[in-house]
């Protein structure tokens, strides 16, 4: 399974650092848009961050659901281990 | 006839290798500090040239906020930060003291965001198109720096950008100021902003041999206009930004009228796409229509802020331009290029040597050109050599910047007197 609070931490580092925002403000159910102030180029911005550090691909009709912070850990939680499951498999 | 609408000058702003208000650029200037140092990153590389002006001083948080100091090109942070200082030494409340349709801003670039053009390339090729940023178009289009202005004041009349190299900045003023006379604003804000100490400008300008080699242990006396020895010149960065109003308009809400913009001239060579006509006429015939639309004669110029770039060919041909111009009068009257402790601030030089012919009028006093050690026969005119000059009695300041692609720009500033 994946480290869920390492996935949290890190996910919330990104946000706080591309949206200049307080840490505070990054809850689970804050969302991008309406709570975090991003526009649409910021919300692709965030994903580019994400599937750079996490090494994922994210697919565009998926981000266009990831509205709030809980959503993007969830999803990025489990591209995680869909992956991990894949490359057990390899072995 | 209707009687023609004057244009003052009510409020500057600059960020500069010589400081980033205008209180420490003057003093700066006046004393006749070098903002030129070396450029590490530059020297490591072992660039032709490994000096550059690099902004100092500069406040980036007063101006600013922490998620536009990521989102934005530096050339905008600059021009962000001189228009703020425009506005708030002209106390001009959008919204309040003018409607937000009567004031504009034509504030541009000679390049635009070239270092998020670099970055963003290196990103294309070595992770892909995925990874190129979204914001890579509106971080570098030239036209941002007018585009944030607006945003951050809510200022809704004329706003574009205009592009003429390193005349960029003066034509910008010129114009904003003709559109103003013309009625479709009664206030802009005017100038140019440019990010140029950059690898890939220092490496561009370098193959033209347009850069001084010859200075990269002794950068202080490195940009040396009208020299015999000059050789190229440095790469500087910055902004200067003025905030231009109609005269009856800042009246009524008692601005101080700092000086007028009496005369605008703009030309081409015509000629070759970097070297200047070689005559100096192209430059001259701005300075004329300048001087045409101001109603004065030659002789009422007391000081010219050159382009002096501090290359072999720029300085040659700008001497002659101004002979040419001027006539006898160009032997009398005092010049000067601050280039010589700014470097060359590309498309943000008019706007930053707008503000020091400003200055010059209101101070009675004009910087001197530094690094003049070895007089060159053919600039045989009056370049106030290594020493700032009192000019108790100047009335008018001449303002010429010419650039690439044969464009050039002039403007008379007068001092105020109704």
């Amino acid at each position: 399974m994946a480290d869920i609070q390492n996935i949290t931490e890190t996910v919330k580092a990104i946000i706080v650092k591309q949206l200049a925002v307080n840490a505070d403000q990054v809850t689970p159910e804050a969302r991008f848009i309406e709570d975090l102030n991003a526009d649409s180029l910021d919300t692709v911005e965030l994903v580019m961050e994400f599937e750079e550090t996490f090494d994922l691909r994210i697919s565009d009709d998926v981000v266009e659901n990831m509205l709030t912070v809980g959503a993007a850990i969830d999803y990025i939680a489990k591209k995680l281990d869909e992956k991990a499951a894949a490359e057990n498999k390899e072995a | 006839m209707k009687e023609e609408r004057r244009i003052v000058v009510t409020g500057m702003g600059v960020v500069s290798p010589v400081g980033s208000t205008v209180e420490s650029a003057w003093d700066n200037l006046l004393a006749g500090r070098s903002g030129i140092r070396r450029i590490g990153k530059f020297a490591e590389r072992e660039y032709r040239c490994q000096i550059g002006g690099e902004v100092s001083g500069l406040d980036m948080d007063k101006y600013v906020s922490p998620k536009d100091q990521q989102r934005l090109d530096p050339f905008c942070h600059y021009a962000l930060a001189a228009a703020q200082q425009a506005m708030d030494s002209a106390g001009l409340q959008p919204g309040t003291d003018i409607p937000p349709e009567r004031i504009g801003a034509l504030v541009s670039s000679g390049i635009g965001g070239l270092q998020t053009c670099t970055l963003q390339s290196q990103r294309l090729e070595n992770l892909g198109q995925r990874m190129v940023s979204p914001l890579t178009v509106p971080q570098i289009i030239a036209n941002m720096a007018a585009g944030h202005i607006a945003i951050r004041f809510h200022l809704q009349g004329p706003n574009f950008g205009l592009v003429s190299a390193c005349a960029t900045g003066l034509h910008a003023i010129g114009e904003a100021a003709w559109i103003i006379r013309r009625g479709d604003a009664d206030a802009m804000l005017a100038g140019g902003a440019e990010n140029s100490v950059i690898a890939l400008a220092q490496a561009a300008f370098g193959a033209m041999r347009a850069l001084t080699g010859s200075h990269n242990d002794d950068p202080e006396h490195a940009s040396r206009p009208f020299d015999a020895t000059r050789d190229g010149f440095v790469p500087g960065s910055g902004a200067g930004v003025l905030l231009l109003e109609e005269l009856t308009h800042a009246r009524r809400r008692g601005a101080t009228i700092l000086a007028e913009v009496s005369g605008y001239g703009a030309t081409c060579d015509a000629h070759h796409i970097t070297a200047p006509i070689e005559d100096g006429s192209g430059a001259a015939r701005a300075i004329q229509v300048a001087l045409n639309h101001a109603g004065l004669s030659p002789e009422a110029i007391g000081y010219v802020n050159a382009h002096g770039t501090s290359t072999p060919l720029n300085d040659l041909v700008e001497t002659r331009a101004l002979k040419l111009a001027l006539g006898e009068h160009a032997y009398h009257t005092a010049i000067s290029s601050t280039k010589s402790m700014t470097g060359h601030m590309l498309g943000a030089a008019g706007g930053f040597e707008s503000v020091v012919c400003i200055l010059a009028l209101r101070n009675g006093v004009a910087p001197g050109t530094m690094n003049l050690a070895t007089p060159d026969p053919n600039c045989d005119l009056d370049y106030l050599p290594n020493a700032a000059r009192e000019l108790p009695d100047l009335r008018h300041a001449l303002k010429l910047n010419m650039g690439f692609g044969g464009h050039n720009a002039a403007v008379v500033f007068s001092r105020f007197e109704d």
